[in-house]
């Protein structure tokens, strides 16, 4: 880092208070500051207001009250348009691309520099791209069509939209949660490019490796507040997790050994076809015997959740079978934990206690069947939260409020809680902090271990390797490796998952 | 936020709306020469203001809570009826029909007999539209659209060549045991007004309507469904099932409807006796917002404009009661939306 001196601060939140529901601040009286030239981690809990705070500073909310300065001048910001124009930019950690366009078209789309009449002068904004491919060293096809690139790609594109639209100060949401390895290696060079050139970087992360390895400094928020502010190089993971959660956290989970001989799902020579109507699984088979974890790694888009959804019974099967031990009507007692919770998970404008029952309204606990059973299904959810440490510890709490944390809980909960002999999961910690991660995957093994069989679908291999009994990579529809996560690691399964190499045929 | 200031947040918009269209509409009567004064003192002092008046905005108000019913439940599976006008004149026939065939049955049978008519046949002719989304995919709109040109035609044939009194447009009367009593004889309210006792059905349909969404199973199911139809199927769902049975519901609701004119009033069956109260339904459950019971007033409030409508009628055209109502429900829509966001509440 640079010697800083307090006119060189880039940006600057001062006292800044929001709220969403009366008699809880999301942020309160929060202070921030990062300087050019530095990458500044921004942590915390989840729902402990971290995208609240950056939502703020790109103009996507504005705060209650409280003071945006961006290079000691103050700005007022009523949507992210007037953020970007002083330099302010966000990378989400859900993609904003126009499938059907160029990776250009991407770039340009918004901030075109025309000729008379708007005619796009593509020409012009082609060549300014390809300088800024060049100076921050950016490696992309500016003539691919963006919908089929990976998603470290469709990061970068990201990445220079807004370096194209001049932005200074770029926060990163979670960038790294979709990524391999090897694209984590090579977002981190970018970043370094970018700070390099005097760009304040500002990263929302949950992943304490990264915050070492990469920043300058860290920001920690606990519910609402500021805990820590503190030079990278004078903290470590473990005072991190402390401030971040309040509390030591126990330390690793303990794997059990491998589960029984009984098979619980047994898929054989499997075609499925995507959306689009090519073929997503290219023959897959595989078993899961009771209390075994059965990991499945793979970049995301190589079927991993077409197979998912296969085995709830969501999606049609082209050839091949599923078996499923002791279920004739397998489709209806599958817990299923759907990587895309937003979509089938959850029904944001339901309350939470009606969330924890949804798909298990008919279980006896819950109705006569026709009936709800009012009370006890709010006895259920008052336990669940409790357990699950779901906030805001209120039953009727509407879903859309929550945080993505504690809405990810709730499926969580809600499934593995469900009494069902096979569990898909996909993606069970992503967006979660460390405390309620470590929480999942306690969950998870335990399920294991009273016999269920798991499968786990997953981006993040340090949790594979952590939990599974086997780990399967996914490459274009088929697996291409087996690995035993005692005997393997994170480069390995990184260099099957982009098909650089395969133990099958 | 409690309950309550949620409740008076939820009122205040439609209240605004409603003042600000009487000073647009004092505007537009000033506009043709009249004194607006003049005109909302009769128009409420003949709707509100007497009791004969508010016998017959009572009455009208009775099917509007029907159809407003209808088009909520329909709503609460994101499907939207608008076939609410066939439903009723389906279900009104079926009522009139039980009460002409059956003569002989005591009122005890004839008047269940006739509930369960005017329900089915709304509900069969809903689930038709319901059955064609379910199995087919054709949207429920265009569906109930023409189903209802369907219904008309076909009540229309078999009134004219099967049931009709000659050198009227509508059948014979209903047996007497199959009448719903008027409250002027039953009490000696609301004299001369056809305001009968199809009004406490009405409101025992908003508490069924309660039940089955908020308590049962099946309303669990088609809230999920109409919220997100993705969490529906990830649950298991039959999503078939629940447009089918929401379909026949709503249908079932809007042809209770028909008991009010039929059972009633009139006592027979008259082509035309909708009167467009399928489609003021429509805006009785958006202003509502889905709540059963806030159908409830506002009902009665549409009950006023229609029924002052026709009290001025001879002073002002009635078109302007219909903007007056056009405005209502623009300014409503816009001003919730606006409440919302500026005071970061919830409306119910």
């Amino acid at each position: 880092m640079r010697e800083q001196t307090a006119n060189s601060v880039s940006v600057q939140l001062i006292d800044i208070v929001k709220s969403f529901q009366a008699g809880y601040n999301a942020n309160d009286h929060v202070n921030f500051s990062a300087y050019p030239g530095e990458i500044h981690a921004l942590i915390g809990e989840n729902g402990a207001g971290k995208s609240t705070l950056m939502n703020i500073l790109y103009g996507m909310y504005q705060a209650d009250s409280g003071k945006i300065l961006i290079n000691g001048k103050e700005a007022k910001f009523r949507s992210p348009a007037d953020a970007i124009k002083l330099g302010v930019g966000m990378v989400h950690q859900h993609f904003m691309l126009v499938n059907t366009f160029s990776v250009l078209e991407n770039i340009i789309l918004g901030d075109e520099d025309t000729f008379r009449f708007d005619v796009i002068d593509m020409k012009r904004s082609k060549q300014k791209v390809i300088e800024l491919k060049k100076s921050f060293e950016i490696n992309v096809e500016l003539d691919d069509i963006s919908g089929g690139l990976a998603v470290g790609i469709q990061q970068k594109i990201e990445i220079l939209k807004l370096l194209y639209r001049n932005a200074e100060i770029m926060i990163l949401d979670e960038p790294t949660a979709i990524l391999t390895p090897q694209e984590t290696e090579e977002l981190f060079k970018t970043l370094a490019e970018l700070k390099n050139s005097g760009k304040t970087i500002i990263l929302i992360t949950h992943k304490l490796g990264e915050v070492l390895a990469i920043s300058d400094r860290v920001t920690v928020l606990r519910r609402g507040k500021v805990t820590g502010i503190l030079k990278t190089n004078q903290t470590s993971s473990n005072e991190l997790a402390k401030m971040i959660t309040g509390r030591s956290i126990e330390s690793q989970v303990i794997k059990k050994s491998a589960g029984g001989e009984k098979i619980i799902l047994e898929v054989n020579d499997l075609y499925i076809n995507n959306d689009r109507g090519s073929l997503a699984i290219n023959g897959i088979s595989l078993i899961i015997k009771e209390g075994e974890i059965f990991g499945i790694a793979g970049v995301e888009g190589n079927g991993q959740e077409e197979l998912a959804e296969a085995i709830c019974g969501l999606r049609k099967i082209s050839k091949g079978t599923i078996n499923i031990a002791g279920i004739d009507d397998f489709k209806k007692s599958i817990a299923h934990i759907p990587a895309n919770r937003h979509k089938y998970g959850i029904v944001k404008e339901f309350t939470l206690e009606e969330n924890l029952i949804l798909g298990r309204e008919k279980e006896e606990n819950f109705s006569n069947g026709w009936i709800l059973n009012n009370k006890k299904i709010n006895e259920f959810s008052e336990v669940i939260i409790e357990e699950y440490d779901i906030r805001p510890e209120n039953s009727k709490a509407l879903m859309e409020g929550l945080s993505g944390g504690n809405q990810q809980k709730a499926v969580a909960a809600r499934e593995m809680t469900k009494n069902s002999d096979l569990v898909v999961i996909s993606h069970p910690t992503r967006g979660l902090d460390i405390l309620a991660s470590e929480f999942v995957h306690r969950t998870i093994l335990e399920e294991s271990k009273k016999g269920k069989a798991i499968l786990l679908i997953s981006s993040d291999l340090s949790e594979l390797l952590k939990l599974s009994d086997k780990i399967a990579v996914m490459y274009n529809g088929r697996i291409t490796g087996e690995l035993d996560p005692k005997s393997t690691n994170e480069n390995e399964i990184g260099e099957y998952m982009t098909g650089l190499k395969s133990n099958k045929r | 936020m409690n309950k309550i200031t949620k409740y008076i947040y939820s009122a205040a918009g439609p209240i605004l709306s409603i003042i600000i269209s009487l000073i647009f509409g004092a505007v537009l009567i000033a506009l043709i020469g009249k004194n607006p004064i003049d005109i909302y003192t009769k128009m409420f002092s003949d709707t509100i203001g007497n009791s004969y008046g508010f016998g017959q905005v009572m009455f009208k108000s009775t099917t509007l809570i029907f159809t407003g019913l209808a088009a909520a439940f329909a709503f609460k599976a994101g499907l939207f009826n608008i076939g609410a006008e066939g439903q009723l004149t389906i279900g009104a026939f079926a009522s009139a029909w039980v009460g002409i065939t059956f003569v002989n049955f005591p009122w005890q049978i004839i008047i269940p007999l006739s509930l369960l008519a005017a329900f089915i046949g709304g509900a069969f002719w809903a689930g038709i539209a319901g059955y064609l989304k379910a199995r087919f995919g054709s949207h429920e709109v265009i569906n109930t659209i023409m189903l209802n040109f369907i219904a008309m035609a076909l009540v229309s044939y078999i009134v004219n060549n099967i049931y009709l009194v000659p050198a009227t447009i509508h059948t014979p009367e209903i047996s007497p045991e199959s009448v719903l009593l008027r409250f002027d004889i039953l009490t000696g309210m609301f004299k001369g007004s056809p305001f009968n006792l199809s009004f406490p059905i009405a409101i025992g349909a908003c508490i069924l309507m309660y039940l089955i969404i908020n308590k049962s199973v099946l309303g669990y199911r088609i809230r999920t469904y109409g919220f997100n139809p993705f969490a529906a199927e990830y649950a298991k769902m039959k999503s078939g099932r629940i447009i089918l049975w929401s379909m026949a519901v709503s249908g079932g609701l809007a042809g209770l409807g028909g008991l009010n004119f039929v059972n009633g009033y009139k006592h027979y069956f008259e082509l035309g006796l909708s009167e467009n109260a399928g489609y003021i339904g429509i805006a009785v459950a958006l202003i509502a917002r889905n709540n059963p019971f806030a159908i409830i007033p506002v009902s009665i409030f549409f009950g006023i404009l229609e029924y002052g409508g026709l009290t001025v009628n001879t002073l002002v055209p009635k078109e302007i009661v219909t903007i007056m109502q056009g405005i209502i429900i623009l300014l409503i829509i816009a001003v919730t939306k606006i409440f919302e966001k500026k005071f970061k509440v919830k409306t119910v």
